[in-house]
Parts: structure tokens; C-alpha cells; sequence
């Protein structure tokens, strides 16, 4: 396939490596000379100097035989413009814009562009999943012997909210050992004490057990 | 009427001034303050400072009750991004941007724009004069 990118920062530039390392045909468009002569070094003549809006540059780079466009600058308004270009007037299949400010993603859509990239939320995603997943944290963990004690917050919506200990199915060895109320003295887990939402309930449970907790607490 | 002009460049300012003294509600939106120095001390309308390209910035502007929005910034993109933003999100019921490039221009207009390039305009213009 022919990949027409704009921007050969970074990203073009790992971008341009990756598909040509495919086999495809690639061609990085650039305003930086400096960009495009490192693209060139590293990849051959895949790289030219010139304005990704432009019609004479696009021409000259054969969009119109292009399968898919990719725009990857830091400017959302240029990203737009020269996809809507090219699908517009190149009649290239397959636009890929990176958009940088969210806001504009929806405009971006309605605006047609085939697929829009927002790294920002891409990167902050895959952070996200690599934390230790909310609303669990682990206290103490005493493996060998086969206890764990975690803080659970409820989460809204939690169909524990409004009940009691006693109307809970807990598992055999979970322990509830304390619940942390906003703004209050924490209290014991007694008779007539409800779950609220945002308890923080401090239980002791077997590691195998924790699962099957920590759904009684946030479950909804 | 009431207008927001996205750019107080020399174009804009002087579009405010004309639309003000016609008796139109006029907003002129730019993203440097020394720019609202072109305007002159009769101009009676608003100047704002901000983000043509941000939607906020555009509500403040008053572009939800607009009947006109004219973008004339320096930059082709901006201009074709913001009065997009204008048709499509805000369905302000005239918009009118101007595009220096000529391919964009016609792209745009095919693609429902009100586009002015003030290059070809001016171009013929002088060409005109040249001939007469």
C-alpha cells in the first residue's frame, strides 16, 4: 500500500520505519528540513520538505494514488484541513488524523476524518491500566500465611449501599475489621451500621477469597 | 445583526469598524492583544481576547445567537478549522472565511464554505487595473 504521512517528528519517523519494515511504499511530508534529511539518512529518498496543506506538495507527492493519509502534527487545525484534503480532493480512501486538543475530536468525526488518534488519552489509558485497579488497595499482605488485609472504597452505585453485615454473603474467611466514613470517627462493622457510599472498609481475606470481596463491596 | 469576527487583522479590524458603524452587534475575537490596536476609538462593539479555535472562547463571543461569523486570522487552517466549528457545531446561518490558498478555497466552497481568497480577488484585481 501507499501511506502518505504528514509530520516526521517522532512519531512519523518510527511510524515511516514500521511501515516500510512491512513492506509498504511510504512518503513523510515535512516543513523541517533538518526532519526530512534524518528520515533520509536513516531510509532513503521516503521524505520531502514541504507543507502537508499544499495542493502542488500533495500533488507532487502522487496522492492520488494513495491508500491512506496520515497527518501526525502538533497542530489539530492543520491535522484536519490536510486530511479533509486529501480525502476531499485526492480521494484517498483512508484519512488518519492525531488530534491534540480532545475537544476537537468530535468535530473531527463529524468533519468526516476516517480515524482519529489522540495520543494523549492513549497514553494516559494504558498508565491507568497499569495501576493497582481503584477502588482496592492492598494494606498488608502476609502471603505465607495465607491472609491479605485490603481498603475497599464503596464506589456509587454499589448495591452494598444501604445494607447491613449481616445481609451480606461474604466469603468464609473474609474479616470485615473496620469501615472509614468521610468526615466521621471511623465505626465498627456492628448490627444496624449501613454501608455508605465511599466507606472505606478495612477486611482481612484469604488472596484467593479477594476477588469474590472486593465484587460484594463495588458490585452494583 | 449580530457578528463575530474571528482575527482582528487588518482586514478584521476594518470589517468591525464598518459593521459597527452599520449598526451591527459586533465581537472581534483575537488571540493578541496589540492586535486590537487597529481598532479605532469609535468602533463601539467588543474586543475580546482568546481562541478562535476553542469553543468556549466562542460561546463567550456570543456565537450561539450569531447570524454571522467571518474568519480572517493569517492562517488558512485556523480559519478553515473555526468556521467549520461555526456551521457544523454552532449552525451560525452565515459564515464567511477566508482562505489565502486557492486550492483550499475552492475545496472549501465545494464542501459548503462561504471562501473569499484574497489572493485571486486581489490578483485580478491589479490585473484589471493593468489592462484598462
Amino acid at each position: 500500500m501507499y501511506i502518505i504521512i504528514v509530520g516526521g517528528g517522532r512519531l512519523g519517523f518510527k511510524l515511516a520505519q514500521s511501515l516500510l519494515d512491512k513492506s509498504h511504499e511510504v512518503l513523510v511530508i515535512d516543513k523541517r528540513q533538518e526532519l526530512v534529511d534524518r528520515i533520509i539518512a536513516e531510509m532513503g529518498s521516503v521524505a520531502i520538505v514541504g507543507d502537508g496543506c499544499e495542493g502542488k506538495i500533495l500533488e507532487s507527492a502522487g496522492a492520488r494514488r494513495a491508500d491512506i493519509f496520515i497527518s501526525l502534527t502538533s497542530e489539530d487545525e492543520d491535522n484536519l484541513v490536510s486530511c479533509q484534503i486529501a480525502k476531499h480532493y485526492f480521494k484517498i480512501p483512508r484519512t488518519i488524523a492525531r488530534v491534540m486538543d480532545e475537544r476537537n475530536e468530535m468535530l473531527f468525526k463529524a468533519l468526516g476524518i476516517d480515524i482519529i488518534i489522540n495520543s494523549t488519552n492513549i497514553i494516559l489509558e494504558y498508565i491507568m491500566h497499569e495501576m493497582p485497579s481503584p477502588p482496592v488497595m492492598h494494606l498488608i499482605q502476609e502471603r505465607d500465611r495465607g491472609f491479605e488485609v485490603v481498603d475497599i472504597t464503596i464506589p456509587p452505585s454499589a448495591s452494598v449501599i444501604g445494607k447491613g453485615i449481616s445481609e451480606l454473603a461474604l466469603p468464609e474467611s473474609a474479616v470485615i475489621a473496620l469501615i472509614i466514613r468521610r468526615g466521621a470517627t471511623p465505626v465498627l462493622p456492628r448490627e444496624g451500621v449501613q454501608f455508605e457510599e465511599g466507606d472505606q472498609v478495612i477486611a482481612a481475606t484469604s488472596p484467593e477469597n479477594e476477588p469474590f470481596l472486593r465484587a460484594v463491596f463495588t458490585g452494583q | 445583526m449580530k457578528a463575530v469576527i474571528m482575527g482582528c487583522s487588518r482586514v478584521g479590524a476594518r470589517l468591525a469598524e464598518m459593521l459597527s458603524e452599520d449598526g451591527c452587534q459586533v465581537t472581534v475575537l483575537d488571540i493578541e492583544a496589540n492586535s486590537f490596536k487597529r481598532l479605532s476609538q469609535n468602533f463601539n462593539g467588543t474586543a475580546l481576547l482568546g481562541n478562535g479555535l476553542d469553543e468556549a472562547t466562542l460561546v463567550r463571543a456570543g456565537i450561539e445567537t450569531a447570524d454571522a461569523f467571518v474568519a480572517v486570522t493569517q492562517g488558512d487552517n485556523r480559519n478553515i478549522m473555526a468556521s467549520q466549528i461555526a456551521r457544523h457545531i454552532f449552525k451560525v446561518p452565515r459564515v464567511v472565511c477566508r482562505i489565502y490558498d486557492p486550492l483550499r478555497r475552492d475545496l472549501y466552497s465545494e464542501l459548503g464554505l462561504i471562501t473569499i481568497s484574497s489572493t485571486t480577488v486581489v490578483a485580478n484585481m491589479v490585473k484589471n487595473k493593468l489592462f484598462v
